[in-house]
């Protein structure tokens, strides 16, 4: 294991083992760019959500198939539970999909916590690997991305632009019964600056589509840039 | 795991993703159980034009249900209800709660616990 799983192993996935129910618990509401990207999809398209989380994401759209995976099994488990959708545990650098063959992916909230910039980008050219490709007669897949945005002054965490980009954030789970008892987890996240998940993509191998800032995160949809003929 | 999954997953191992051999995976071992979902017509007949026939052929043989038609319902076949049923009943309906999907590339096993596959691969894999 390199220097950079293993960090992350114990930062990110360990973590979210041990906080997966509450975690669960607090996050049940989809973002309205992600809302509106899924409920735009054509009925009967097949795609993925990878870093699915409790799966919250999944309860969208019932008329289109998502193949969800989370790295922690027990989120993933929780996300099983949303039909007709299916989810399996995976990593997001080694995904069990063949190559260009779904029409959507999605990524909420997860590329964050990838420790290194290359790893931030591998995991970007991983998930483009998995869309079809466009060519002059059809488009390609596309894919959504979300991570958490440095410029985010407004919100209770109050962090700006010229602040740390590699930060720890803590996650206290609370015992209401036995406040003495409460456990803090804390978790690695890279926070994106402006424009940083764009130059990503590009390094992925994408094309950005549109992409702008919602709810403290930066987000951009973006295709697997199409070969030019000669 | 719904068996539709199987169609929509391969090896996790990069080099295996360019073998046909890859796809798809083999059940062993599997304990199906049956879990009962709503029908709805117009997502199985959405969603057939985007399976892998051959594929889900294997699979649906290896989990050892009636051989399905040698080609894939297209058209008019997609209007008959028994058809979409069925069909419904293989994908959605049926679960691997226990087994194993062997790759036939690498011949690596990812095992399903209790109903959900892990891809995660050992060290030496990645």
């Amino acid at each position: 294991m390199s220097h950079a799983e293993e960090y992350e192993q114990q930062n990110v996935h360990e973590v979210y083992q041990q906080i997966a129910q509450h975690f669960s618990a607090t996050r049940y509401k989809p973002w309205p760019i992600v809302e509106q990207y899924l409920q735009n999809l054509t009925p009967g398209s097949i795609g993925l959500d990878v870093g699915c989380g409790n799966g919250k994401n999944l309860l969208v759209n019932r008329n289109v198939f998502i193949i969800a995976s989370d790295r922690s099994e027990n989120l993933a488990r929780i996300a099983l539970q949303h039909q007709p959708h299916s989810a399996v545990v995976a990593d997001i650098l080694h995904l069990p999909h063949r190559d260009g063959y779904f029409d959507f992916a999605m990524c909420i909230a997860v590329v964050h916590h990838l420790s290194t910039p290359e790893r931030r980008v591998q995991a970007i050219a991983e998930i483009l690997r998995t869309v079809k490709r466009g060519s002059d007669t059809q488009p390609g897949g596309t894919v959504l991305v979300y991570a958490w945005a440095l410029e985010q002054k407004n919100s209770r965490r109050g962090w700006d632009k010229g602040d740390q980009q590699d930060i720890m954030v803590p996650w206290v789970r609370k015992n209401p019964t036995a406040p003495e008892e409460s456990q803090t987890f804390n978790r690695y996240y890279h926070l994106f600056e402006e424009g940083e998940l764009e130059r990503d993509i590009e390094s992925a191998g994408g094309h950005v589509v549109t992409s702008g800032y919602e709810k403290d995160n930066w987000w951009a949809i973006a295709t697997p840039k199409v070969k030019v003929s000669p | 795991m719904k068996v539709i999954t199987a169609n929509f997953v391969t090896c996790a191992v990069k080099e295996c993703k360019t073998s046909p051999t890859s796809f798809p995976l083999h059940f062993h071992d599997a304990e199906l159980e049956m879990q009962e979902l709503d029908f709805q017509p117009e997502f199985i007949r959405n969603v057939i034009p985007r399976i892998d026939w051959e594929g889900l052929r294997v699979t649906a043989n290896e989990l050892g249900f009636p051989s399905l038609p040698e080609s894939k319902p297209e058209g008019e076949a997609l209007g008959d209800e028994q058809t979409l049923k069925d069909l419904h009943r293989l994908l959605l309906e049926t679960q691997v709660m226990e087994g194993k999907l062997i790759c036939g590339n690498c011949g690596h096993e990812y095992v399903i616990k209790e109903g959900i596959a892990n891809f995660l691969l050992p060290s030496h894999l990645v």
